[in-house]
């Protein structure tokens, strides 16, 4: 049996072979491209909008931030019902028939949003507030029908709301001890405390920012700052950058099938649409992998005639544009 | 003086013969870097795969340095800044002259006689520089970095990926990407450009193999 580097020679028999210098054109490209690169990094920089924090939403959309907090403690919020990884709800599980990954994963990053997100950051401002303290007495010794019977209360009041001051002001009415709690919430988070409190899991060292990205994801403000740099899904969602900036342009089949009325509200797909387009990439992908054995694919080569710009001077040499009838088999 | 040439047998059983018996079977040095091609790699297509990899080292440079000052000193240092914009841009070039590479590759037809494992491995890579590239723009710690977070959550988190690849975990995003995938991406670039070199340049489209 030949090995690998006698097929090579055996393949090479009869060609001509000429001089090539590849660490000098890997050298070469490398000094022309940095050439490039730093000429772009140079006049065109680099996209570093600030990221959003707790405090900054709180100061800038008051109205937003109260009403997503009670939306939490209602679990009413997205986050609240999503279901896996975070939770067991089921408002963002996604299957298609009996394929069912999502719920087959599990709960793995477990999210509490009533709890993480607005009660226990009142209870560690509660400390030195007796106020506070009363009305998290109050609310946590109302049974859960009084809790829905105010939560839903405020919430529709919070449809009319205004700012003043920084303070949401609402009209009249028993909501019970929710003022006062989503009062010291939003100076909690006014402060900027409330960005720390999202972190602290019991140690020193932090990384994770889920339960943060969760609350501000619930909101609107996110989404409009989002909307104002057009990166919102109907733009082509991340695949953009904000300002002008190329994004992840490589994601453009991905974010295209999005695009499509089936995966959009109202459309077949529009429940499992996330599920269903990473199938379908997968399955585009294993195409594009298993491109040399699929007949028609591997063909197309031999029938566009780009390859007689690749070896024009090959042919130019030899006379000959014309292929052989098929692309020899492949010896994978 | 010892004489360094030995007797064939005298490799027999040992695990390091066996090596590197393969090796000089399969990648002699002079299939490694060849000074000699066949002519027809005289095409402009044969460049987009070497530009490929000269962005991946200016990729890899930058980030180098990046991850070395730590993930905030672009935001609050000019230089910083500077060298984020030189990854920035690197991490374009490198997919847009991946692409043309792969688009190149594939008019010429370039797994044919016995290269489909090396087309196959290209494909990984794409998929891997993606996944790499994602965990990047998500470990910016800027608003873009929230934003890809918040709205990729749902498709990974559909597939049952979300239990162990959570996007809004900063720390394991960063870690992936400064360490996991690098390593994996310029490994198994390593592996393509081995088999570009054992199996030779394929020959141009009407000639028929072997």
């Amino acid at each position: 049996m030949s090995s690998i580097a006698q097929r090579q020679e055996e393949y090479y028999r009869g060609v001509r072979m000429v001089r090539y210098d590849l660490i000098k054109e890997l050298a070469i490209a490398m000094a022309g491209l940095l050439v490039v690169i730093v000429a772009l990094a140079a006049f065109l920089s680099s996209p570093d909008e600030p990221s959003l924090t707790v405090q900054g939403w709180s100061q800038a959309a008051a109205v937003d931030f109260v009403t997503t907090a009670t939306n939490e403690l209602a679990g009413a919020s997205d986050s609240a019902q999503y279901g896996p990884p975070y939770n067991n709800g089921d408002g963002a599980v996604q299957s298609l028939g009996p394929l069912a990954p999502q719920q087959w994963a599990g709960v793995h990053v477990a999210v509490d949003p009533p709890n993480d997100f607005v009660l226990q950051p009142l209870k560690f401002a509660s400390v030195g507030n007796p106020q506070l303290t009363a009305a998290l007495a109050e609310y946590n010794g109302a049974g859960q029908v009084q809790q829905a019977r105010w939560l839903k209360a405020y919430t529709d009041a919070l449809g009319n709301a205004n700012e003043q001051d920084g303070n949401v002001v609402v009209a009249a009415g028993d909501y019970g001890p929710l003022p006062v709690m989503m009062s010291n919430l939003l100076a909690v988070a006014h402060s900027g405390g409330l960005d720390g409190h999202l972190l602290n899991s019991g140690r020193f060292y932090q990384t994770d920012f889920t339960k943060p990205l969760l609350f501000m994801g619930d909101g609107s403000h996110l989404g409009d700052l989002a909307q104002a740099q057009h990166l919102t899904g109907d733009l082509w969602g991340m695949m953009n950058e904000t300002g002008q900036y190329p994004g992840q342009t490589w994601l453009w089949l991905y974010t295209m099938w999005y695009q499509l009325p089936a995966f959009q509200d109202g459309g077949w797909f529009a429940a499992n649409a996330d599920l269903v387009v990473v199938l379908i990439m997968l399955i585009l992908t294993l195409i594009l992998a298993l491109v040399p054995f699929i007949p028609g694919l591997r063909d197309i080569p031999r029938i566009v005639p780009i390859y007689r710009l690749i070896w024009r001077d090959h042919y130019r040499r030899t006379g000959s544009e014309r292929p052989a009838r098929r692309v020899a088999p492949t010896r994978a | 003086m010892t004489s360094t040439t030995a007797p064939e047998d005298a490799y027999a059983g040992s695990w390091t013969g066996a090596v590197r018996g393969f090796l000089a079977r399969s990648l002699p040095l002079e299939h490694l870097l060849p000074v000699r091609q066949p002519y027809y790699i005289g095409s402009w297509v044969y460049m987009f795969g070497a530009i490929t990899i000269a962005a991946l080292v200016w990729v890899f440079l930058s980030g180098a340095v990046l991850a070395f000052f730590g993930p905030q000193w672009w935001h609050v240092s000019g230089i910083g800044h500077f060298l984020n914009s030189v990854h920035f841009w690197s991490v374009q070039m490198f997919f847009v002259f991946m692409v043309l590479h792969l688009w190149g590759q594939y008019f010429a037809a370039g797994w044919r006689d016995g290269r489909a494992p090396t087309w196959m491995i290209g494909v990984v890579i794409f998929l891997v520089s993606i996944v790499t590239a994602f965990t990047g723009y998500l470990s910016q710690q800027n608003f873009d970095a929230q934003w890809i977070a918040v709205n990729a959550k749902d498709a990974i988190n559909a597939t049952g990926a979300g239990a162990f690849f959570d996007v809004l975990n900063f720390g394991q995003m960063y870690g992936l990407h400064i360490m996991l995938f690098p390593v994996l991406v310029i490994t198994l670039v390593a592996v393509h450009v081995v088999q570009v070199r054992m199996r030779g340049i394929v020959k141009p489209i009407e000639r028929r193999a072997e």
